[in-house]
């Protein structure tokens, strides 16, 4: 099983993140849940969202402790919350920044989701919308593959932007 | 078709397949997603079906109640305190003897105001003679509400039935779903009973005490009656549908010495705890305990028992320990565990069952065996 945890802000797609995520593994011909943990929410507030991924059909319900890999889509939110919390040994982050974490041995990965978001102009209420964008640069780390990606972004949203934001990342994530 | 979604999803998909005539609600966290979803398929025409946005749950009921007699299948769906408000309307729903189908997203009961999952709401509604399922997974929650208007309103129970789903653990998680088509599964709604206006009578009128009686014994003998009825509609379903459900999922119970009884997405969890037991040598099983009234027969002779509450029943103990004890004279381990969506996971699960004391009771982190 393959898990994965991802830190957003709220009113920053984190949830939708999850769900397409889900949906692209499921098309994928995967198992997958995608499984947001709703506190008191408000906007800007850090949330927390988990998406499990197997070949088998998945019985657990409660939250992962020891994720495979953490998403952290909003990097502010390293200043209040362990995002590292629990990673697996091996495990991988994936940041939404332009530049590399300090001081990050190896695992983590970054791509700037919000750049390529800006770019395609694709802002609801003011926040740029990362969650489409995310998929692209997961589909080049190999959790789901790249047309299953651009499959449930088609499902879940009409505008054709968000497959381009998608495709900007998978190809801006560096190696 | 086989796609993915929410729990809540699931049970308004299955809502759009049975074709209710009427849907009374009022939202209410984390149920809300499933009217909202209903009121989006009568707006977009895929669903006719007269939806009431009525101003409290108590109206949501007695809407639901109005409809039912008049002729026309309902539905409705609540949570918590929505379900306590209504609770009046709760028990008259069943004493006129009215099939409604209604979704209860378990929910914790305030103070402190906590929106997580718990079967206290259900339970408070234990003694209005509706029947009461608990499912486990997105594709029950799917399945069990298509049932439960067959079951409610076969003649033989013509009685209500809560369809029990934990709030945001099954509500608001994302799995796979496949939905059917229904054929001729649920016939057209009949209710030897509806108002009829060329013959025009009285509803709920003053009833003396020998009257009053046997009406209450005739919901007993239905819902003897709907044991066979729910087993006969599920065993329909499998053919069907290939999916088969009863009173209890067991999961390698047959050799089992100890068994973890639990309900919901608890009880589906357990059988991660059950395997990892295995792996360890300890002969455990699962039975994950689906309808709750009628309460089912169970065999637990010769095995231990572990009963997982997310209830309880202040001065007496967990309502579901206490059930299987008077039901089965087996003397359980009682944990107490997720209540107000308390996170309990696999490893505490079997933790439970390798720290067992039969006979005792466990607040997990709080409070063991007292």
């Amino acid at each position: 099983m393959y898990e994965i945890r991802i830190h957003s802000r709220g009113g920053q797609g984190g949830v939708t993140a999850a769900k397409l995520l889900a949906l692209a593994a499921f098309r994928d011909g995967k198992y997958a849940t995608a499984c947001p943990f709703y506190g008191a929410e408000r906007r800007g507030a850090p949330v927390v969202s988990f998406v499990r991924i197997d070949d088998e059909p998945i019985k657990i319900y409660s939250q992962i402790h020891e994720p495979d890999l953490v998403i952290v889509l909003d990097t502010s939110i390293m200043d209040v919350v362990d995002v590292l919390q629990g990673l697996k040994s091996g495990g991988t982050v994936l940041l939404n920044s332009a530049h590399p974490l300090p001081g990050c041995n190896g695992t983590c990965r970054h791509v700037d989701l919000t750049g390529i978001a800006l770019a395609e102009n694709l802002v609801v209420a003011g926040s740029p919308i990362l969650n489409t964008p995310v998929l692209g640069a997961l589909a080049k780390m190999g959790v789901v593959t790249f047309p299953s990606a651009e499959k449930a972004i088609r499902e879940m949203f009409a505008d054709e932007r968000n497959v381009k934001a998608a495709k900007a990342a998978y190809e801006e994530l560096k190696a | 078709m086989l796609t993915i979604a929410t729990g809540n999803k699931a049970v308004a998909a299955a809502v759009k397949a049975a074709k209710p005539g009427v849907v009374a609600a009022y939202p209410i966290t984390p149920q809300t997603e499933i009217v909202e979803q209903i009121a989006e398929y009568v707006t977009d025409g895929d669903l006719e079906s007269q939806y009431i946005p009525v101003e409290s749950e108590h109206s949501a009921m007695a809407a639901c109640i109005g409809a039912s007699a008049g002729g026309v299948r309902t539905f409705t769906a609540t949570s918590s305190h929505g379900l306590l408000y209504m609770h009046e309307m709760v028990h008259w729903a069943a004493g006129a003897r009215l099939p409604i189908v209604m979704a209860n997203v378990n929910r914790a009961l305030g103070p402190g105001w906590n929106t997580w999952a718990e079967h206290s709401d259900a339970f408070s509604q234990r003694d209005t003679g509706w029947l009461q399922v608990f499912v486990g997974t997105v594709q029950e929650a799917y399945d069990a509400t298509l049932m439960a208007f067959k079951i409610a309103e076969d003649e033989r129970v013509l009685l209500p039935v809560m369809v029990n789903l934990d709030g945001f653990a099954l509500s608001h998680i994302m799995q796979a779903l496949e939905t059917v088509d229904l054929g001729d599964f649920l016939p057209p709604y009949h209710l030897p009973h509806a108002i009829d206006t060329e013959n025009p009578c009285v509803y709920g009128p003053m009833t003396g005490p020998a009257d009053y009686f046997r009406f209450r014994w005739d919901i007993e003998r239905s819902m003897r009656d709907a044991r066979g009825v729910i087993a006969e509609v599920e065993r329909e379903f499998a053919e069907r549908f290939g999916r088969s459900y009863g009173p209890t999922e067991d999961y390698r119970c047959e050799d089992a010495d100890v068994v973890v009884i639990a309900m919901g997405t608890l009880g589906k969890e357990a059988e991660v705890a059950v395997d990892r037991l295995r792996d360890e040598g300890i002969k455990a099983g699962s039975m994950r305990l689906r309808w709750f009234r009628p309460f089912p027969d169970l065999d637990l002779a010769g095995r231990e028992v572990v009963v997982i509450d997310r209830d309880y029943s202040f001065g007496f103990g967990g309502v579901v320990a206490h059930s299987i004890r008077s039901k089965t004279g087996v003397v359980p381990y009682s944990v107490i565990a997720g209540l107000g969506g308390q996170e309990v996971t696999y490893n505490d699960i079997a933790d439970f069952v390798r720290n067992r004391h039969p006979g005792t009771e466990t607040w997990f982190g709080v409070s063991d065996h007292v």
